[in-house]
Parts: C-alpha cells; structure tokens; sequence
C-alpha cells in the first residue's frame, strides 16, 4: 500500500498544488495569529467534550492515503469497520504530502474525528501540545492484540497511549538470491564478513552496495542503523531527543564506521534518486542495498523485477552488546484529533482497526508492508512479508526512522549534514559536520 | 517687493488649477475615483503589506504555529516546545547568519543566479531576439521552438531535465558514455556542478521569455530608422547599438526587471531537482522549508523572508526611481 512508496517527511513525487495549498496556509497562518489563539483557547471546551458523542452516529476520517490502491485498501477497512458495528464512516481524503505540511493548521482548525499519521515522536510532539485525545480506554481493549514494543511507539510523552497503528516495514539489507548463489557469496552477519565481502564484489566489478540520497532521507537510514548497531537503541532516541549532544563520540564513531563503508558505496549518491539505486540492483550491477521494504520491493513490483529471486537480511553486528538487535521499522496508524466531534464513534472504529483481522484485511493487496499485531500472518504475504514479521518480532526494540523519532527540523538539518559527508567524508570534515549538526540542534530543541 | 508680489501667484498657479480640476468633478466622479483607487489599495493593504508586516513582526518571535502568540521573552534553555509563541528579539536573524548553515550559500547562490540571468540568458535571448528580427531562413520555426520552454511551467522544465542529467540512465551521460558506475558524472547531485546545471536548465526557459519580449520591442522600432541608419552607412552592429537599443530603452527596463525579479523568485527548478539542498540552497527555498511543513519554525522562517524581501526592495526602489523619474523629467523640462 502506499502512502507507503514515500512514507517520510520528505517524499518524491510531489505534488506542486500541495505545496502551494500548504504555502497557502502558511500564509494564512502568518496574517492571523489571532485567529489561532482563538482557535487554541477553544482547547478546554474540546477536552471537557472528550468523551461526547454517540458509538453509532457518523465519524470523519481525515485520509492521506491518497494513492489508488491504499486509497481502495483504505476504504475497505473503514466500511469493515462500520460492518463490524461502527459507525458511519465518511473519509477525507487529502495528498499526502498536502496532508503533512498542513497538519498544524488542520488540528487547530476544524479537524476530522480521525486522522492518519505516523509513530513516534512525530506523533508525540502533537499529542505533547494537546492536538490528540488520549485512547487509554481503546488501548485496554485492543492491548492485548500488540506486543509491548508496539504499545510503547503509541505511547506519548505523558505516559498515555495517542496512536493505533495498522502497518510498519523493516529496514534491511537486499539482495538478489540467484546473484549470490551464482557467485558463492554468503550473507554476512557481521561488520568484519560484511566488509570482506564488499571487497570481493568490488574486485569482482560489482558495485558492494547500491546507494542514493537525492530525496536527502534515504540516507538517514544508514546512520539510523549503523548508530543502532554501534551504540544501542536508547542511544539512538537520547540523541534523537537531543539528550546526548551532536558532537559525542558516539556519533563520530557511526561516522568513522560510515566512512570506512564508504568505499564500497555507489557513488555520486546525492544526485541519485533511490528508484534509480533499486534498478541497479535489480540488473545486478549492485550487490546489495540498504533500505526499507516499502521501497525496494515496491520499486520491483513496479518494474516488473523478478520480486520472487529478492531476499533480504538484517544489517551485519558491528558492537558485539548490541549484535542485530535494533531496526529502523516505521509504522503508521491512526489518531483521534482532540476536537473530535464524536470522539465515542471514532474509538468504536479504531477498537476495530486495532485487531489483527482488520490488518491482514486491509493489506489484501499490499505486496511488502506487514500488520504490527502479535504473530500476524495473513494469508497474502509474500516470501518478502512473511521474512519481514519475522526480523521485525527478532528484535528487541525498533526504532521509526530520524525523521519520525527526532523533531523533523533536525532531521532536515541532518539531510545536508550528511549530503556533505557523503561528499567528503574525511575525519576534519566529520568533526564540523558534527559542530554545526550540534549548533542547530541547540537552536531547534532548547533555545 | 515685486518678489512678494509675484510669489503668491506664482505660487498659487499650480495650485489653482488642480484645485478646479477636483472641484469639477461631479459626486459620481468622486465616488468612482474613490472605488478604483480605493480598491486597489485595500487590497494591496490586506494581501500584500499586511502580510509583510505582520511577517517582519513574527520574525522576532519563536512560534511553532501551535496555539497563540504572547509577549512574553523567550527563555534561555528551555525545550523549544515550552517556549513557543514568545518574543525572540532578533536571534532569529542572529541564528540565520551564524549557526545555519544553509544561509550564506543561499545568498551566494541567489547573487550567481542573477549574475547568471543578467550577464547571460537575457543577453542570450536578446541576440535570439536580433537574430529572428533580422528575417534569416526559417526564423518562425526557430522563434517557435526557442519559445517552447516558456509555455512549460518551471516544475515541468525541471522533470524534463532531469531525465537529460540523471547519472545512469540521462541523456547527456549516455550520449558522452559517462553512464558506468565508474565514471557517471553527477550533474544534479554535486554540489560543485549542480547549480550550473541548473541554471542551464533555467536559462533554457529564461532566453525565450526575453527574446519574445524584446522581439515584440524590436517589430515595434520604426523602420525608418534603421533605413536612415542604413542610408548613413552603418554596420549592423551599429545599426542596434547606436540607433536601434537607445530607442528601445522602455523594453529595455522591462527586460532587466522581469530578468532581477525571475531571478530573485527562483525556486520551482531546484525543489523540484532536489528540494533545494546540497549546493542548490536559494533564499526562496529556505523559508519554504522552514514555515511550510509539520513541525514549522515561522520566526526563523519569517526572518529569512525579511531578508528576502529587503533583498528584493533594491531592484523595485531602483526600478521605481528611474520610472517616475523618467515621467517627472519631461514636464520638468517643459
């Protein structure tokens, strides 16, 4: 399904009339900040009708899953909903894209009941400034279908659960199976095999490992990672939350293990989009690549590729304490805006939504997302999903992506800190990089 | 004495007539003048300054545009999400030009961009201009096709390149064999190259729009004159240079303020390319990614506005100068 081809902040195909209608309402906005603090005084009125409304009169659902087939998938879940005993469900849907840059503005201003969004602190930060109603009382039913991980990502700062999710999709290591069988290599499992085996593709005339950063966001999923496998997942969301700064050395030492990689990394990434990267893969001129399944096995069911030779694994141990215990594996789920109208009819649909049922219902069509509720097999899978649930239940903890756990300014300031690593990746310019990824980070989370 | 005499008078007659002029007109009149002008500036008020000014007021706060604004400071070393909706004083600023990055690059880049614009795709499109002027072979085909990029919309413009420059599959790179991972040249994504690549792409589009411009300037010239010039037995490089540009000189305004104001709103080509980033940061992106987004930073984006927009006032106050000053000169001389 695909909101899922461009889940994060900073996606390809961009619609120009969403970006001018979000210009739109930034302008708006900028005229009348008094209107906006009239808007937000409503707030005690909204949260005194939190539990209003009736299980059985209709709800909105505000949608950005503008695309045909998660659009369809969308629709069907919302009408199994109703099915199932809910209400009436009327659907908004709006570009994604647009959906995202206005989503300030839409919560403040007349929101649908429901709203689709993303985990982590993505979704914290707006239940942290009171645009979410808390789902307490839906998580006591639906709890039980989630491990705890899963209940953790929908929890917010304050301790109450804002979010349900529907889907996720792991972050690993492509290859082709047929291209490794062919040539004897093995999957690596650590850093040292890993590399080795780079420079045996390399000497071999293959490129080790396809890359691309054009869209800027690929890439922070290889710092995401390899920061995971070098300093732990807790790590991972202190400096995320600017508790650990920029300039530890714990972020040099991702950078030195980056720049150590580098080598064996397609070059010229930054002028190449990540769809480009995924076709040098498919025509096994790459070896390998790092990125999530929504991309890369969407890219070759859209190509045409042959999805059945894809395999994957997750990326190689690097510190021993940690071993392979950590992924990025985004999830997106759904939300209940805080001036909800029917707030009761919303939670009916989501105590639906929230069942392993309903997941492997609305992802009938979908070739390499996977449901988030406990042992989730639906019948539809693919060797690719099926492989997914499983690295996704072996790890520990998972981790949303830079742009869904840090505040998305700082992960817009780390696009171009790590476009111009990618560029010259040399010990005195890792040092700046890190100084000025610091200074920012001050401006953006403290000052 | 005759100086107290004459004064008054003096005085009085430029006066005195414009006086009568707004006496004669009927109540209608008035209220119609009233409507026209008044619209006008009402709308100019409500659309234009008021969003400016209230853009230069929330550059000096720090608002995440969730909930109100307050008067009250900002406090040092508090998480941004308690301290928002406050006076910022002119950090916003100070942070632009120290900390961030993204800036000088972006004002360097706008200046190239300009340079790039004034010095060459408007020269280019003038010589494009002269040249179909002249009636050489074919020039309504070649007036046709160096048009086209005008009518496609910036966005389309940069789709269309980029599949001229992509690494691995354009055209540019197939054709010259620089396709192999090896040895691909990296037209959009490095930052040494990627600005003049696009800015080829934006001259593409820049050097028709100019040449159509100054080709309906050129037609309109009085033939007469480049006969006499002719008859006088010049070339015809001094035929435009001597007599044909000095005649064009309202065009020639023209030309320059569409060429300092495309060039000052550039932003379609390098967000479409790459969202401006890495080597391709204009004024007009930054405040784009900074207020148009889920988490918004509208102080510090409002701030590179200001910037942009006292950038921008020096081409119009010059461009207003020189035409008021070009309608007072005449009845001054006269």
């Amino acid at each position: 399904m695909t909101s899922p081809r461009i889940p994060q902040n900073f996606e390809r195909p961009f619609a120009r009339r969403g970006l001018l209608k979000g210009m739109g309402a930034a302008a708006a906005f900028a005229t009348v900040p008094g209107a906006l603090a009239a808007c937000s005084s409503s707030k005690s009125s909204g949260s005194s009708g939190g539990n209003a409304g009736s299980a059985t009169s209709p709800v909105t659902f505000g949608s950005n899953y503008s695309d045909a087939s998660p659009k369809a998938a969308f629709a069907a879940l919302c009408a199994a909903a109703t099915a199932a005993g809910g209400p009436k469900v009327t659907i908004n849907t709006v570009d994604h894209n647009t959906f995202q840059n206005n989503i300030t503005s839409y919560l403040q201003g007349t929101p649908d009941d429901l709203f689709t969004w993303f985990a982590g602190y993505r979704m914290q930060y707006f239940a942290a400034q009171g645009l979410a109603l808390p789902l307490d009382d839906v998580w006591a039913k639906i709890g039980g279908n989630f491990s705890a991980s899963v209940k953790t990502l929908s929890t917010g700062l304050d301790g109450h659960q804002y979010f349900v999710p529907i889907y996720n999709y792991p972050w690993v290591v492509f290859y082709n199976k047929s291209h490794f069988a062919q040539k004897g290599y093995t999957v690596p499992t650590t850093w040292d095999d890993f590399i080795t085996l780079c420079k045996k593709m390399k000497s071999d005339g293959i490129v080790p490992l396809a890359f691309a950063d054009k869209d800027g966001w690929p890439a922070l999923g290889t710092f995401d990672i390899l920061n995971m496998r070098i300093n732990g997942y807790d790590y991972h969301q202190k400096l995320m939350k600017h508790q650990v700064p920029w300039t530890d050395q714990g972020v040099t030492a991702v950078f030195d293990k980056w720049a150590e990689l580098m080598p064996y990394m397609q070059t010229g990434a930054n002028g190449r989009i990540w769809q480009d990267a995924a076709k040098t893969l498919e025509q096994k001129q790459a070896g390998m690549m790092f990125q999530g399944t929504n991309q890369v096995a969407a890219q070759y069911v859209s190509d045409n590729a042959n999805l059945d030779d894809l395999d994957f694994f997750p990326y190689p141990a690097i510190n021993p304490t940690y071993g392979q215990d950590y992924m990025d594996a985004p999830t997106d789920g759904f939300m209940i805006s805080k001036k909800a109208k029917n707030p009761a009819g919303a939670k009916a649909i989501l105590e639906y939504i929230g069942t392993a049922a309903a997941e492997s219902a609305f992802l009938k069509t979908d070739q390499w997302d996977v449901g988030v509720a406990t042992g989730l097999q639906a019948p539809s899978y693919d060797a690719i999903q099926k492989k997914s649930v499983t690295a996704i239940s072996s790890c520990k903890a998972v981790a949303q992506f830079m742009d869904r756990d840090a505040d998305p300014a700082m992960a817009t300031a780390m696009i171009s800190i790590i476009q111009k690593f990618i560029d010259d990746p040399s010990t005195g310019n890792i040092t700046s990089l890190q100084n000025s990824a610091e200074q920012q980070a001050k401006a953006i989370y403290t000052s | 004495m005759t100086d107290q005499e004459l004064n008054p008078a003096a005085a009085a007659a430029p006066r005195a007539p414009r006086r009568r002029r707004v006496g004669r007109l009927s109540g209608r009149d008035k209220a119609v003048v009233a409507v026209l002008l008044g619209l006008p500036i009402l709308l100019d008020l409500a659309f234009i300054w008021g969003p400016a000014l209230a853009t230069v007021g929330l550059s000096f706060t720090k608002w995440n545009g969730v909930g109100g604004l307050s008067t009250k400071i900002c406090q040092p070393n508090v998480p941004s999400i308690l301290n928002n909706g406050c006076l910022y004083g002119v950090q916003n600023y100070h942070q632009a030009a120290t900390i961030y990055p993204e800036f000088w690059p972006a004002v360097r880049h706008n200046l190239i961009w300009l340079a790039v614009f004034v010095f060459f795709a408007t020269p280019l499109g003038m010589f494009f201009a002269v040249l179909i002027d002249r009636g050489i072979k074919g020039s309504r085909m070649y007036q046709s096709i160096l048009f086209l990029p005008v009518m496609l919309s910036l966005a389309l413009v940069g789709i269309i390149w980029e599949f001229m420059y992509s690494q691995n599959y354009g055209l540019i790179n197939t054709v010259i064999g620089h396709n192999h991972n090896g040895n691909a040249i990296d037209w959009l994504g490095n930052p040494k190259l990627n600005l003049w690549s696009v800015l080829i792409e934006a001259s593409w589009r820049q050097a028709g729009y100019v040449m159509v411009l100054y080709l309906a300037g050129l037609k309109a010239v009085d033939p007469q004159l480049r006969e006499a010039a002719l008859m006088d037995g010049t070339n015809a490089w001094q035929t435009f240079w001597k007599v044909v540009f000095p005649v064009m000189r309202p065009i020639n305004i023209v030309v320059m303020v569409v060429t300092v104001i495309e060039s000052l709103r550039a932003f379609d080509l390098v967000y479409i390319t790459n969202k401006g980033i890495n080597g391709l940061e204009l004024l007009s992106v930054l405040v784009t990614s900074n207020i148009v987004g889920e988490t918004q930073r509208v102080g510090f984006g409002s701030a590179l506005g200001v910037i942009l927009l006292i950038i921008s006032l020096v081409p119009i106050c010059t461009f207003l100068y020189l035409t008021f000053r070009r309608e007072t000169q005449p009845k001054g001389a006269r």
